[in-house]
């Protein structure tokens, strides 16, 4: 009994304690993500590596479920002679859920790993405390702009995939259910509002956040080899998923909860 | 001990990993000018010190000076202040290797010191021809070069920016003898040219005997001995005796089951 006691203790222990962490190292890339010295050559490299080769996955991701999206609730709305509703649940669910959480999850899986490996490589291979002895901020020069870059990407990527998404939805919509394609898209535009797309953009922004974060303090705190760099970069990706999804619902209850 | 003005000054410093204790109670002191060749078995501590006085580890007790200046515990602007007056040659080269090869010497000079690209550029390649590098060698990738090119480029980047302290990390290990005594020429030219203070780990006597003004020996967490070139061989310590003669006989018991 008392075994069982200590070790839930030490469990609650060691959560605390990686929260704690994990707060210090968010606060500290904060702070030096508002004072100089910047690096613009880097942050561009990082936009690029983020926005721009994300763009495949993303868009892969989001057409194909912008058609799945329609087959399925056209099968639902069918059974109320509802039809007419595809459209606008095809656009509803893109722009607020499926567009930046699937971005998200893809983009987590693509970037969060590749930093955490970056950066936990060069952590065990000393680069980083090479960094520092040549004057540099390994904050400032690793990790503020991955998550810059992160902070302001994922947003355009899910804009992005939102309209690919849609296209998607539109093509089976027109193609195979037979929807008349001019309705079918006035009906899209009526719907939707500019919350349901500023929402889902917000949460891309966090989400972004969220995936540079998680993959430069894992690759940052790991030690111990390849082996070290392995783990970082499984609980980089592992991690920010779950908090992709946390937050998803936290931001959605923020925004259109009443 | 030296009648110098002290450069670095190491007094009482204590260093443990959880229960290993690695630095016992140590202390050193380098002149101003002067080249110390610190030698002593592997596992020793020899880097943990070096690190501790870079601030990339941090002893629990002691004190460390550097100008006189205590250098433990210092804020962020006061370490990058302080930073400037190093070069640190990795024991195990930590070149980046996101950057070419003439990036990573010209490193320190464009970060830490702003100066203009071109320029660093032209000073890099001169610094990888000082350690017997050509051109071709600075445009190619850390990971195309061979252990013992990359340790000279190493070596290159610890001292592109004349610095006044350089620490060097096995300057030698891993070159072949022709080499090696190249590099122990280097570094007697800086020390001499520039005149820098330089602290030198070393497992090569012959090298120590050529860089060294003072060679100190660490056992067990401890500066056991401590003395000019001329007076090593005479030193009546078996210790020292046993190490630089390189007797398995001796004092200095290895951990080894045979
Ligand atoms: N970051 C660390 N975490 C835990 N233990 C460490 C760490 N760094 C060094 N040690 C331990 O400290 C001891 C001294 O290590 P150090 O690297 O200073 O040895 P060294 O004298 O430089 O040896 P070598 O000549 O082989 O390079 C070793 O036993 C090592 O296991
Ligand atoms: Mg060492």
């Amino acid at each position: 009994m008392l075994d069982f006691v200590t070790t839930i203790g030490r469990v609650i222990i060691s959560f605390l304690v990686a929260t704690g962490r994990l707060a210090l190292f968010t606060l500290n890339a904060l702070f030096h993500l508002a004072t100089p010295p910047f690096y613009p050559r880097l942050i561009a490299k990082q936009m690029i590596d983020i926005g721009y080769y994300s763009l495949p996955v993303v868009g892969l991701t989001t057409i194909f479920s912008g058609m799945v999206l329609a087959l399925q609730s056209y099968t639902g709305f069918a059974r109320f002679a509802a039809e007419g509703a595809v459209s606008t649940v095809v656009v509803l669910s893109m722009t607020r859920e499926l567009g930046p959480v699937l971005a998200g999850l893809m983009v987590a899986g693509r970037i969060g790993a590749a930093m955490a490996a970056e950066i936990g490589t060069m952590r065990v291979t000393e680069q980083i405390d090479a960094l520092v002895t040549l004057s540099t901020n390994p904050m400032k020069y690793l990790v503020v702009p991955r998550i810059l870059a992160g902070l302001t990407m994922l947003p355009i990527l899910v804009l992005v995939g939102d309209i690919i998404g849609v296209f998607g939805g539109y093509i089976i919509s027109i193609y195979k259910l037979g929807f008349n394609p001019a309705t079918y898209l006035t009906k899209t535009y009526d719907y939707l509002e500019f919350m349901d797309v500023f929402s889902g953009l917000v949460k891309a922004s966090v989400f972004g956040f969220i995936i540079s974060l998680m993959g430069c303090y894992n690759g940052y705190n790991s030690k111990g080899g390849a082996q070290g760099v392995g783990a970082a970069t499984t609980n980089a990706v592992v991690s920010a998923s779950i908090l992709i999804l946390i937050f998803n619902y936290i931001i959605t209850e923020l925004f259109f909860a009443r | 001990m030296t009648t110098m003005e002290p450069k670095i000054q190491l007094i009482d410093v204590h260093k443990r990993f959880g229960k290993k204790v690695v630095l016992d109670g140590l202390s050193l002191t380098v002149g101003k000018g002067e080249s110390v060749v610190v030698i002593g078995g592997s596992g020793t501590g020899k880097s943990v010190m070096l690190k501790s006085v870079l601030g990339l580890l941090t002893p629990e007790k002691g004190s460390i000076k550097v100008d006189g200046e205590e250098v433990i515990g210092l804020g962020l602007s006061d370490r990058e202040r302080v930073m400037k007056k190093f070069g640190m040659l990795f024991q195990g080269g930590a070149l980046f290797d996101s950057l070419k090869v003439w990036e990573n010497v010209a490193f320190g000079l464009i970060q830490g010191h702003k100066m203009d690209r071109n320029k660093a550029r032209d000073i890099a390649f001169e610094k990888l021809a000082q350690v017997g590098l050509g051109a071709e060698v600075g445009e190619l990738w850390p990971s195309e070069l061979s252990g013992g090119m990359q340790k000279r480029v190493g070596l290159a980047r610890a001292i592109a920016a004349s610095p006044e302290i350089i620490f060097f990390d096995e300057p030698t290990t891993g070159l072949d003898p022709i080499m090696a005594d190249v590099i122990n020429n280097l570094i007697v030219k800086c020390v001499k040219e520039l005149g820098a203070s330089a602290l030198s780990i070393t497992h090569d006597m012959a090298s120590a005997r050529k860089i060294a003004d003072r060679i100190a020996m660490i056992y067990k967490g401890k500066i056991i001995w401590d003395g000019s070139v001329a007076e090593i061989d005479k030193a009546e310590n078996p210790y020292v005796d046993q190490f630089i003669h390189g007797r398995a006989e001796g004092p200095i018991k290895m951990e080894v089951k045979v």
